[in-house]
């Protein structure tokens, strides 16, 4: 069975990378794929690669307060090439009402701090495979 | 990096009991229940520690007193009793305005140094128009400074003969410093009776932090500018504060804090030393920066151990001989990512035991996070209670009262012990691998700090470490907490502010400068003299960087994970 391709990224200007790195490895572990994008990138580099890589889901790592600008980008970049099947999540210090902006324009789930990696992994999972089945 | 003499307890290399230092403890691989008593280095902790443990100790040579060599038990005879450490709260905020009033705030509650932070458009090089920027202008609590008229309206009210700033500022500093002496001198104020900090710690970047932009090489040339600089012109000025906290925050345990941070302080001092400058001009004015951890004893440990390897290195290695170029001088910061989001109010008391900690490890200099951190920039309220942290401890717990009332504790000792034991392998390994550069160009580091952050987070994960609200005594209702609110509309003004100010200036005179810092970054010249009046003339920030970024280039790191 193929595995499960994630894209995960480090976008905007802050280089704090533990999180993402530590979720990077957890889904490693988890038996997913993992393409990490390293620092310092802009929202249409991300889908590139997203798209190149042809990965399920993107996931965005961002503890600069600048979530509601980039997230935005992202999805208006993703609907502007037609690509409606792959699952933005993310993880920060994103405030409750702005996770609730965020999902309200699309994006799948966001994990704050104290997240256990589990958790990102069994929505992955759960998510992808809801998608799948409403596709076959 | 051959760090000269070795510390105590040299005898007791080779029993093998310590944690190796390719997976330091890895506590995964414990299965017995004495293993479940472990440090955060990893080191395997005894029920009971005795006179046995110190027998290496030789308490004249090791230890001395207070104020003498090696200073293990602190850099001054009385220490408190003659002068408090320095109350340091984090004083910015996005816009200079507001900073300024935060500032005032502090110092009216009874802080006593400031720290100023710098927004990421700032931190990363950039001004505030830069369309890069977007949604980060004035983000993390930091100051959007892209030119003089920022810097004069930061330092509005601040007595600047009497409070030291430390400027939280690394690959863009030779700006942050221009402008800082740009202003005093327009206030009358001489550079030479400036006082402060400048981080300026670039190799903790590419460690640990990230914010770079130039290469590691160009950027060292910097560092050292400014050092020579202000060895010559700001005597009473830190040029640098070499910097465990990042690294710390960014997944490493206390022993590696401990040793990359010397490490790195070691590489500065060759650099300069190789940049022509004798040693006792300017290591009295170089000074570090470390986190204080969670765990207590360890922690203090870290100190101590970093005191002895500091000023026995400077004095047989370096031969320093004036007796300030031996003393490890040091900032803290109570650990911002031992922090919960869970039940926030927890905070409060693992910031206490932290702060408690770097007074009885001996610091110089500290900053107590708000409680409140973890979900936002700190409210008026989390920000005064933080603060108060501190003078609670420094007036009614009685710490202060002795010196270092910690010593000749066998456990603290043989911890000391064990943490300058083990510093020194990994100086050997950093030795091996070419030096801090090269260690950092081969992903050294950036390996080791990623392999203990993944390991802490499975500890936490699995139990092995308990965090109190996280995963473990969890509640399910939160109390609401009042958080501070950025304001939607600073970025707006301050790039109009900025486009204002970008077109009242003399253009001809702003392209001229331009062209002589290219020249200088062409060559070997001093930066420091030229980037004052540049900025006098109205440069900005973004300018001086992008005209640097274009002789040095740029830098990219492999993605370690």
């Amino acid at each position: 069975m193929r595995k499960i391709r994630i894209l995960l990224a480090k976008p905007g200007l802050d280089g704090h990378d533990r999180g993402v790195k530590v979720v990077a490895r957890a889904l490693c572990d988890a038996g997913m794929e993992v393409i990490y994008s390293g620092l310092h990138q802009e929202p249409a580099m991300i889908v590139e690669t997203a798209l190149q890589e042809g990965v399920e889901g993107i996931g965005l790592s961002i503890l600069s307060g600048a979530h509601n600008t980039i997230f935005s980008k992202v999805m208006a970049l993703l609907k502007e090439k037609g690509i409606s099947d792959v699952v933005v999540f993310g993880g920060g210090t994103i405030p409750q009402k702005d996770r609730d902006r965020l999902k309200s324009l699309g994006v799948g789930e966001i994990f704050t701090p104290g997240t256990n990696t589990e958790d990102i992994v069994n929505y992955l999972k759960k998510v992808l495979e809801t998608r799948k089945e409403s596709k076959t | 990096m051959d760090t000269g003499k070795k510390a105590f307890g040299q005898e007791s290399k080779g029993k093998g009991e310590g944690a190796s230092l390719n997976r330091p403890g890895n506590p995964l691989d414990c299965q017995s229940d004495q293993d479940a008593f472990r440090n955060l280095s990893g080191f395997v902790i005894k029920p009971v520690y005795g006179h046995k443990d110190i027998a290496p100790l030789d308490v004249e040579h090791d230890l001395g007193g207070p104020g003498e060599f090696p200073f293990t038990r602190g850099i001054h005879k009385r220490m408190y009793r003659d002068r408090l450490w320095t109350i340091r709260q984090i004083g910015s905020l996005g816009s200079a305005g507001e900073a300024s009033i935060r500032i005032r705030n502090l110092l009216a509650m009874g802080a006593t140094g400031l720290n100023i932070c710098l927004d990421m458009p700032t931190i990363m090089g950039n001004d505030s128009d830069e369309p890069l920027c977007e949604g980060e202008v004035g983000s993390c609590g930091g100051v959007a400074i892209d030119s003089i008229a920022d810097m004069r309206q930061v330092l509005d009210g601040i007595d600047l003969d009497r409070i030291s700033v430390n400027w939280v500022c690394n690959a863009q500093s030779c700006v942050i410093l221009a402008l800082f002496v740009a202003v005093a001198e327009e206030r009358g104020i001489s550079s030479e009776k400036l006082t402060g900090t400048l981080q300026n710690d670039i190799l903790k970047e590419y460690q640990a932090q990230k914010s770079y932009y130039f290469p590691p090489r160009a950027s060292m040339r910097l560092t050292v500018d400014i050092i020579k600089y202000c060895c010559h012109h700001m005597p009473r000025f830190n040029p640098i504060s070499i910097s465990g906290y990042h690294i710390a925050s960014a997944g490493a345990t206390p022993i590696q804090e401990l040793a990359f941070t010397l490490a790195d302080g070691f590489t500065y001092v060759e650099e300069v030393i190789k940049a022509g400058i004798d040693v006792d001009q300017f290591a009295p004015r170089l000074s570090f920066f470390f986190k204080a951890h969670n765990d207590f004893f360890e922690n203090i440990a870290k100190y101590r151990a970093a005191r002895l390897i500091w000023a026995r290195t400077m004095k047989e290695k370096y031969k320093a001989k004036k007796e300030r170029s031996w003393m490890f001088r040091v900032h803290t910061q109570t650990s911002g990512s031992s922090l919960t989001a869970q039940h926030p109010e927890n905070n409060i008391i693992r910031v206490t035991i932290q702060t408690l900690s770097a007074v009885l490890a001996g610091t110089q200099s500290l900053q107590t996070n708000a409680f409140d951190e973890a979900l936002a920039i700190p409210s008026p309220r989390a920000e005064k209670l933080a603060l108060r942290t501190q003078q609670i401890i420094a007036h009614e717990s009685g710490v202060i009262n002795t010196v270092d009332p910690l010593g000749g504790s066998y456990y603290l000792e043989s911890l000391t012990n064990k943490m300058v034991e083990e510093a020194y392998r990994y100086f050997e390994k950093i030795e091996q691998l070419g030096g801090v550069i090269a260690a950092i160009e081969k992903g050294f580091f950036q390996r080791e700090i990623a392999d203990s952050a993944y390991r802490y987070q499975k500890d936490v994960e699995n139990k092995r470490r308990i965090i109190v609200g996280l995963n473990e005594y969890m509640e399910d209702e939160e109390e609401p907490i009042e958080l501070r609110e950025p304001d939607p509309a600073f970025e707006a003004r301050k790039i109009a502010e900025l486009k204002a100010f970008k077109s009242q200036r003399d253009q001809k005179k702003v392209k001229a400068r331009i062209e002589q810092i290219r020249e200088v970054a062409q060559g070997k010249e001093e930066f420091m003299p030229l980037l004052i009046e540049a900025v006098k003339d109205g440069l900005t920030l973004g300018e001086i960087i992008g005209v640097m970024r274009e002789v040095f280039g740029g830098y990219r790191e492999e993605a370690i994970f």
